[in-house]
């Protein structure tokens, strides 16, 4: 090769990576892009706030006590569901709630890290002790759905597994009339 | 020119042993998982084997590998007798001496919290003093390679220092930044409580120091395989470097950006804002850049290869490329896997689409295809092709290391494509069984039947792999020549300072990580009352 052509030759090198860098670059922007489209259009970001709370209390007072766990249908007709994860179960066990409908879970762990996670939906969240999680949900059919914990939390993990049951919306009305806790376990 | 072959063997060998042991492990909780083992399910022994194999494949076998890897670059590219010869084996002891402190707690189930630590679960505080030991012996790899580039760069002031060890020394330097996080969690964190001086733990925070270390970490295990691609591939299949700039590039760009994205491994936890969740994730896109660049790069020395072999045609020259050659295959088959598993973790790195894989098998599948086949599979090729320097005898048996090659990567597809799946159904990881008689879990137990025969398939093609090496340590002698590494179609006479020094990328790397972590580590240890007491495994 003489000297003249492997001037020629890295050049034409220098282009074609120069071509290649640029595509690599547009597919990321685009990629980056379209997540924060769909972040901010569709709106599903994480947690925005950090939530703490004490969990050796959960059971003496405020949201988590035994009494305040479930679902419970607001004034403003969405639904919050209360639970807590411990070695080994969930608390309430089975989660019931209506379809159609906007719901806030709110959860938090009383040991060690578990994790919540909906078989067959997004639903899908850590629940670290000290921190509260927040996760909207939304179930458009009715149905039975396994739940099990996602994060590994010793010897009996592999235990933990609630359920949740999605009934119509004006049946969960009828039993919500009272203003107390609803739940499934023993159903 | 290798002098110091004895020290490159242990670290291979000590590598490959421990891998051994680990990959039995793995193949046997595959089976125990699966419904034609369920009547051994036990998940006391489930859990400690899975930590053992967790920590051995995380920590101590891609670092023997990147170290043993290490010393050879530094000898064979600088063509310079390694300096520090005592500390290496130093060293090494201290990894030997750290598995060993390590594995007698998990062995006794003292330490089932898995390789990632899971506080507020605490194990026996050996398990993660041996872990800190053999952080510390790969931290002396890490100065060693900084002081034989410095005393090479001295006697050859301005000369492009050879790529192989420009990119040894930026996968040292990461490694180096990239432990600092579970080495904080570790010390400041863990330790005190296994000790059992303190008796709380903000389990939040831990999670955060831990996502530091693991997801660089996994560039860090990428290191030798990326330099396999760039630097011994092109020259044993008969290539060149298509660009050695844009390979300093791609290097450069790993060092800088696979820092400061960790936290999308806590998309779903509630101790991390949403804002810091985005940034991570925007910044996960990036390292992407790097991998793009060297598929090109790479595609395109092996273009040169098969065009100088004769090849023809926009895709003709395919055919034209040695495919009964090991280096080649294993080349082909790393690409495949990178390819699926980067797929998977571009998936990973939304949030949005995150959310319906998050901690499920889809996640196991993912980075046991990236680690386990892509690049683990490219560690085989380096064996390979250092063995007959390091030895001084030939491997002959080409048509057994192409077929554990094939093992290899049929069993990662067969182990890895199932758990992908049953991941979508919303399978959860780390489950030593599953009540298959469920209804609603029972279609999944043929997925997890195909894993386990995968795991089998992996174990056979691990075995031949150590038989082979243990048969080239016997067989007859032979000169193997000098270590080389590819050259680039224009090898460079001079490099611009940028890519030839690694000084300003390290600053960029430590201010990026900074910005990136520092706030949200201050507030989580600034907070009070988020500090939860200690659960101690195996305490009544
Ligand atoms: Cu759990």
């Amino acid at each position: 090769m003489s000297a003249e052509e492997t001037h020629g030759s890295a050049e034409v090198a220098a282009r074609v990576e120069r071509r290649w860098a640029t595509i690599a670059v547009i597919i990321i922007v685009m990629m980056a892009l379209l997540a924060a489209f769909a972040g901010i259009h569709r709106a599903t970001m994480p947690q925005p706030r950090v939530e703490t709370i004490d969990p050796s209390r959960l059971h003496l007072s405020g949201e988590f006590v035994e009494s305040n766990l479930g679902s419970v249908l607001e004034a403003n007709g969405n639904v919050t569901v209360r639970a807590i994860g411990q070695q080994y179960s969930f608390t309430p066990a089975c989660i019931l709630v209506p379809n159609d409908t906007p719901i806030t879970l709110r959860a938090t762990s009383a040991d060690v890290v578990h994790g919540i996670l909906i078989q067959g939906t997004n639903v899908n969240t850590m629940l670290v002790p000290g921190y509260i999680s927040e996760q909207p949900m939304r179930f458009a059919k009715a149905g039975d759905y396994l739940m099990p914990c996602q994060e590994f939390c010793s010897f009996g993990h592999e235990g933990m597994w609630g359920k949740v049951k999605v009934i119509d919306k004006t049946e969960f009305a009828g039993r919500a009339k009272g203003g107390g806790r609803l739940s499934c376990v023993g159903q | 020119m290798l002098v110091n072959r004895k020290l490159i063997l242990a670290h291979f060998w000590l590598a490959f042993a421990v891998f051994g042991i680990a990959l039995a492990l793995g193949a046997w909780q595959m089976f125990i998982r699966s419904p034609i083992g369920i009547w051994l399910s036990n998940p006391e022994l489930y859990y400690r084997s899975l930590t053992a194999h967790g920590t051995v494949m995380g920590y101590v076998f891609p670092t023997l590998v990147a170290m043993g890897f290490g010393y050879a670059i530094s000898e064979s590219a600088l063509q310079q007798r390694l300096v520090g010869v005592r500390w290496a084996w130093a060293g090494f002891w201290l990894i030997v001496a750290g598995s060993v402190m390590a594995v007698i707690p998990i062995a006794l189930g003292r330490a089932s919290v898995l390789y990632t630590f899971y506080p507020p679960l605490i194990g026996n505080v050996f398990y993660y003093v041996g872990v800190v030991l053999v952080v510390v012996g790969s931290w002396i790899w890490v100065a060693l390679m900084s002081v034989n580039l410095r005393v090479w760069r001295k006697a050859n002031p301005g000369a492009p220092v050879p790529l192989a060890m420009f990119a040894n020394v930026a996968g040292s330097y990461l490694w180096a930044w990239t432990a600092v996080g579970a080495a904080l969690e570790l010390l400041l964190q863990i330790i005190p409580v296994a000790a059992g001086l303190k008796s709380t733990i903000d389990a939040g925070l831990a999670r955060v120091f831990f996502s530091w270390t693991l997801h660089a970490i996994v560039y860090f295990w990428l290191m030798p395989t990326y330099i396999a691609y760039y630097t011994i591939v092109p020259r044993a299949i008969g290539g060149r470097v298509y660009s050695d700039s844009m390979a300093r590039i791609s290097f450069i760009l790993f060092l800088v950006v696979a820092m400061p994205i960790g936290m999308h491994h806590t998309f779903a936890d509630p101790q991390v804002g949403a804002g810091f969740k985005f940034i991570h994730s925007a910044f996960t896109a990036l390292v992407a850049l790097p991998t793009l660049l060297t598929v090109f790069t790479i595609c395109a020395s092996v273009e040169i290869a098969a065009r100088l072999r004769g090849g023809r045609g926009m895709f003709g020259w395919i055919r034209a490329l040695p495919w009964d050659n090991p280096m080649m295959l294993a080349l082909a088959f790393s690409f495949v896997m990178l390819g699926f598993g980067g797929a998977g973790g571009l998936i990973n790195m939304s949030y949005q689409l995150d959310a319906s894989i998050h901690n499920t098998q889809w996640i196991t599948g993912h980075f046991h295809l990236i680690f386990g086949g892509a690049i683990v599979i490219m560690y085989f090729a380096i064996a390979y092709d250092l063995w007959p320097h390091l030895t001084g005898r030939e491997l002959i048996d080409l048509r057994l290391i192409r077929t554990q090659l094939w093992l290899w990567f049929v069993g990662m597809i067969v182990t890895t494509f199932p758990w992908h799946w049953v991941g979508i159904l919303g399978m959860p990881r780390r489950m030593a069984y599953f009540d298959f008689g469920d209804p609603a879990i029972a279609p999944q137990a043929l997925s997890v039947t195909l894993s386990a025969i995968g795991g089998f398939i992996l174990l056979a093609s691990g075995i031949m792999f150590i038989v082979i090496l243990a048969r080239g340590m016997r067989a007859p002698q032979a000169d193997a020549g000098p270590y080389q590494f590819a050259l680039a179609v224009h090898q460079p006479a001079t490099v611009p300072v940028a890519l030839n020094t690694h000084g300003l990328w390290v600053a960029l790397m430590i201010a990026l990580t900074l910005t990136n972590y520092g706030y949200p580590i201050l507030t989580l240890a600034l907070s009070e009352g988020t500090s939860v007491p200690a659960v101690y495994v195996g305490a009544q």
